[in-house]
């Protein structure tokens, strides 16, 4: 196989991959009347803006509560997972291994079942419904994930520098955050990213903890969307495309990190 | 010890005392509550005021008993099997596709990320529109080969199956890109050797790199498992477990029980969630034993 027709082909798959997107975009753009056309539009050549109307309409609040939530994630989970991983990288305390092993089972516990616990929980200190409670349940998915990512990479920073700091009489504390912080700046990139990305996403802990609260985030906005049975799939499809935006986002500026989150978690360094 | 050693290790800890609390109070205590939500016999009313009387093992009795806990059970297994197995067939293919560099291969391959980025509920949503009975695009394309319109989404025979063709199509990235890191750490003169004494393509596939990516395939497929075992969204938002239970896994009737009832029985609930826990660890623990080794 030549060159050319390896990328001929490599085009060709990715096009059959990416096709339910392109279809999510079409759907997007095509009015009403057409939607149950058979054969259906391929293109939208008759396109409309009804559905990003309709985003622009009812969607922003939604949209608005996940930024937030998003943000609210990855501060949390930097600021616990960063000096964490300083601490099992280069402190290394005794019984590091045991809490190593922990953060990576607590990667593996069904996010159902965290849900479940958390609204006991909520429930009963009335924060149901809250920005602040989805916040603290979302940053469970990033901050184990976080940690590892912190560990590994600090990891990497030669000790000399560490040390040199310390003997120029930096307190720990300063060494982390004047030394070992602005050398990670990869990782710190990396982890936020993620947080933001699975808070943005989360749909498990929003139904459970925020499904009657006054500010809802986006991926429960197109589930009511859904649920509704109004059937306004261009509207639903438009809410789709503009929650992908933070995935297409990430995958455009930080591609590299975001291979490297994926294989970090899975394969030994 | 010394004294600054041991000055080292109160530092140590101070640094990760947060995420050591933080585990606590957000990860032990709620699996807590929700092991004690199990042993329990909850009502609405007693699940608010928290005196719900002691039943010891009844949930699990009554869940194990109940006639959706076959069909559950069956649909966990065929549907985290059908998904691996489809996802590390495709995705190793495409590593090995996708390792020889060619013009664009990079770009290419980031571009095979997008369906794991995605929020899961985009994902789904446009998977049940694309299997519409009547209107989807793939009924359509079927009927162009002379296939009759399949109820995917709508019949009990079908609603499995179409949730793991979402899910196949979202696990690929994630197979692609940790098979592909492994393939690049192969030695290319293992091949170049290879070639030279007239292997084929195909021997070299079989002979070669599978047998070397055994560690890499090992793990993929037990975190695979691990996160597929937990799908929840897919499946809820597509056919909500049904129609009939035809589509309920465990982490589906885990969540029905709990929260999708006008009436919620957190206990039979929690009960089969701590069960999903258990199977998720033995599973994990073969991984993290097999990572470490």
């Amino acid at each position: 196989m030549t060159r050319p027709v390896k990328t001929a082909i490599g085009v060709l798959l990715t096009a059959i991959m990416l096709f339910p997107v392109y279809w999510m975009i079409n759907v997007s753009f095509t009015r009403d009347t057409d939607m149950r056309a058979s054969p259906p539009h391929l293109v939208p050549w008759h396109g409309t803006l009804e559905g990003y109307r309709a985003v622009l309409d009812q969607q922003l609040p939604y949209l608005g509560t996940s930024l937030l939530v998003g943000i609210g994630t990855v501060l949390l989970t930097v600021a616990l997972a960063a000096p964490a991983g300083y601490s099992l990288a280069k402190l290394r305390p005794p019984g590091a291994g045991g809490l190593n092993f922990v953060l990576l089972i607590a990667q593996m516990i069904p996010g159902i079942i965290m849900a479940m616990g958390f609204y006991a929980i909520y429930l009963k200190l009335g924060v149901l419904n809250s920005t602040a409670g989805l916040i603290l349940a979302d940053s469970t998915i990033a901050v184990p994930f976080g940690v590892l990512i912190f560990t590994a990479f600090m990891s990497g920073i030669p000790d000399e520098l560490v040390q040199a700091a310390r003997i120029d009489g930096a307190s720990s504390w300063r060494t982390f955050r004047s030394v070992v912080l602005p050398m990670s700046r990869n990782s710190i990139v990396t982890v936020s990213l993620f947080a933001f990305l699975w808070a943005w996403s989360d749909f498990v802990f929003a139904s459970t903890l925020d499904g009657g609260g006054a500010h809802q985030p986006i991926t429960l906005g197109i589930y009511h969307y859904i649920g509704n049975n109004n059937q306004q799939w261009n509207a639903i499809m438009a809410t789709a495309v503009v929650a992908s935006i933070p995935a297409t986002v990430l995958l455009i500026v930080a591609q590299r990190y975001v291979a490297a989150g994926v294989t970090a978690g899975a394969v030994k360094d | 010890m010394t004294r600054s050693a041991r000055g080292g290790q109160w530092t140590a800890w101070a640094f990760a005392a947060p995420v050591v609390l933080y585990l606590v109070a957000f990860y032990a205590y709620p699996l807590y509550r929700n092991l004690d939500l199990s042993l329990r016999d909850y009502t609405v009313r007693s699940f608010v005021r928290g005196d719900a009387p002691f039943s010891g093992s009844d949930n699990y009795t009554k869940v194990v008993q109940d006639p959706t806990f076959g069909p559950a059970l069956l649909h966990t297994v065929i549907f985290t099997l059908g998904s691996l197995a489809f996802q590390f067939t495709l995705g190793m293919a495409l590593a090995v596709f996708f390792v020889q560099h060619f013009p664009l291969s990079g770009m290419l391959r980031a571009l095979f990320l997008v369906p794991w980025l995605l929020p899961l509920i985009v994902s789904a949503s446009t998977w049940s529109w694309m299997l519409n009975s009547d209107s989807g695009i793939v009924n359509w394309a079927l009927g162009l080969v002379g296939i009759g319109p399949v109820n995917w989404l709508t019949s009990p025979s079908w609603s499995l199956t179409s949730v793991i063709i979402a899910n196949i199509w979202i696990g690929i990235p994630f197979n692609l890109v940790v098979l592909y890191s492994g393939l690049q750490a192969i030695s290319p003169e293992i091949y170049e050797a290879a070639a030279l004494d007239g292997a084929t393509g195909r021997q070299r596939f079989w002979r070669i790199t599978l047998p070397l990516l055994r560690p890499v395939s090992a793990i993929t497929l037990l975190l695979g498992l691990v996160y597929t075992l937990k799908v929840f969204d897919i499946i809820w938002i597509m056919t909500k477990g049904g129609p009939a239970d035809s589509s309920t896994t465990f982490a589906t009737w885990s969540y029905r029980l709990g929260f999708g009832n006008l009436l919620p029985s957190f206990g039979p609930g929690a009960a089969v969630g701590n069960l999903l826990i258990v199977i998720a660890l033995i599973f994990g623990l073969i991984y993290i034993r097999r990572q470490r080794s």
